[in-house]
């Protein structure tokens, strides 16, 4: 019923040559305040990489986009179009559930764990959101996740269960699942940290692929450097909460100008 | 001597006689097994989501009625339902329904802690999936949690399947048909008690002990690897 509402109707701001535009975003875990006062914007189909040490907050941002996690104040539009507030009485409400799922469909989110539905089959774990969610015909959104299955090189796995799997075949398969729902917006979470040395290659290519495909807005939290040098538009560099630098890949790694970055940079390239 | 005793105590001929009559009362023990874990499975499931409920109207009622059923005794919950269940109907059946009811309400309470149990071993990852991917309420429960919550919860239903067997002859508080009904009537009538109940015993092994390895079949059955 909510796919029924014209996007149109729900846009407040015209805010259209931005795909992600977070304000003035408070996350605070107890004692630990995590984002403070954040702003960001994140142009469509730029690909902007997010690095930073661990507890500095760079993943409560892509939580926060997926909804996985309640800012504690601060809006969030995607595409134009607030995700936790909506129109009403000429002011902004907190959103209901149903214009929230409305906005979500324009997001995905890539986990570091795979999150795969064990009991289903590659195939299925692809093809259940595009029908359920998005009201494709099973014979459409098979065609779908054949199509992406063979992009990500696992033409041969539609019948596989995850366990099945080698964990980079797994984080495949979840790439494929998320991108099945054509999002606008898509949130990867250190993707590649859970595997194993030797798998991370097979996944870096799928990603630059995606990236190299141009239309998706791509928000990465990762530590491969050498995917941010080759992929990303933008480097983000977080800390305590907040950004505390940022520029094109070249500018960030080669000669960042806080010390902060200078030796997180230095650790994670040793490492 | 011994000998002689022991067939004073024990005549094969009075078990033959009442293998019969007891295995009819079995029957309908059995019966009243089937209709009340039937019943437990989905009213276990209905309480353990409305137990989750965001809502504390619907939730902390929830609670206070699977805990009281869980406090109290099977026995007093069937004395206290006998005059609720079908009054003014014809006594047998309202004792044989009112044993299924507090049966399936019993076990209900108790079969809604292995559902939440279940429930709550699926990975939050899963839920998190299925939030990425936007699913419906609906959608992520019937097809991302309970396929994976039920099957760590079948060990648990198989065992109370095989307890409640064993709880049914307490119908005979309330005069519900069944097995423990015809043994000690048997009982009563030829002061066989020995027999009357030796056959209930073997009647009940020959019952539950097939029942045990069906609920471990199950368990098999549908465990799956995880990941």
């Amino acid at each position: 019923m909510d796919s029924n509402v014209p996007s149109d109707a729900l846009r407040v701001e015209a805010h259209a040559d931005t795909m992600v535009r977070m304000r003035k975003i408070n996350k605070i875990f107890g004692e630990n305040h995590v984002l403070r006062d954040l702003d960001l914007d994140v142009a469509p189909a730029e690909k902007v990489v997010i690095i930073g040490p661990s507890g500095s907050g760079k993943t409560t941002i892509l939580r926060v986009i997926m909804t996985l996690e309640r800012p504690n104040s601060g809006s969030v539009e995607i595409d134009g179009r607030h995700l936790y507030h909506e129109p009403k009485g000429g002011g902004l409400v907190d959103a209901r559930e149903a214009h929230v799922r409305e906005v979500r469909t324009d997001i995905s989110m890539v986990f570091q764990h795979f999150n795969l539905f064990p009991h289903m089959t590659a195939l299925d774990n692809i093809t259940l959101a595009p029908v359920k969610v998005l009201g494709l015909t099973s014979e459409e959104a098979n065609d779908r996740g054949t199509e992406l299955l063979r992009m990500v090189g696992l033409a041969d796995k539609s019948g596989h269960y995850p366990a099945e799997l080698s964990g980079g075949q797994k984080q495949r398969v979840a790439i494929a699942r998320s991108l099945a729902m054509r999002p606008k917006v898509m949130l990867f979470d250190e993707v590649t940290s859970a595997l194993d040395p030797e798998l991370v290659g097979e996944v870096l290519a799928v990603l630059k692929d995606i990236a190299s495909q141009g239309t998706t807005t791509m928000m990465l939290v990762t530590h491969e450097m050498g995917f941010a040098r080759e992929a990303a538009d933008r480097v983000l560099m977080f800390d305590r909460g907040q950004v505390l630098e940022e520029g094109t890949p070249e500018q960030l790694l080669r000669e960042p100008e806080h010390e902060r970055t200078r030796s997180f940079l230095k650790a994670v390239l040793q490492h | 001597m011994t000998f002689t005793l022991a067939q004073e105590v024990w005549r094969w001929e009075v078990v033959w006689e009442f293998l019969p009559e007891i295995a009819w009362g079995m029957a309908f023990t059995v019966l009243a097994t089937v209709i009340g874990i039937t019943v437990a499975m989905v009213l276990g499931l209905v309480l353990a989501l409305l137990r989750r409920s965001q809502i504390k109207a619907i939730r902390w009622p929830t609670i206070s009625i699977i805990e009281f059923i869980r406090s109290t005794p099977l026995l007093v919950q069937l004395l206290f339902l006998f005059p609720l269940v079908l009054p003014g109907s014809r006594v047998p059946t309202a004792a044989f329904v009112t044993l299924v009811v507090g049966l399936a309400l019993h076990y209900g309470a108790y079969t809604s802690e292995s559902y939440r149990a279940g429930i709550e071993s699926v990975d939050r990852g899963q839920w998190e999936a299925s939030i990425a991917l936007n699913l419906a309420p609906a959608t992520k429960w019937t097809r991302v949690i309970l396929p994976q919550a039920i099957p760590t919860v079948i060990p648990a239903l198989g065992n109370y399947l095989v307890a409640m067997v064993k709880d049914a002859p307490l119908g005979i508080a309330i005069g519900a048909f069944g097995i423990l009904t015809v043994a000690s009537g048997l009982g009563s009538q030829t002061f066989r008690f020995t027999e009357a109940y030796g056959v209930m015993g073997l009647l009940f092994l020959a019952v539950s002990l097939p029942l045990a390895l069906f609920a471990r079949y199950l368990e098999k059955r549908y465990g799956f690897e995880r990941t």
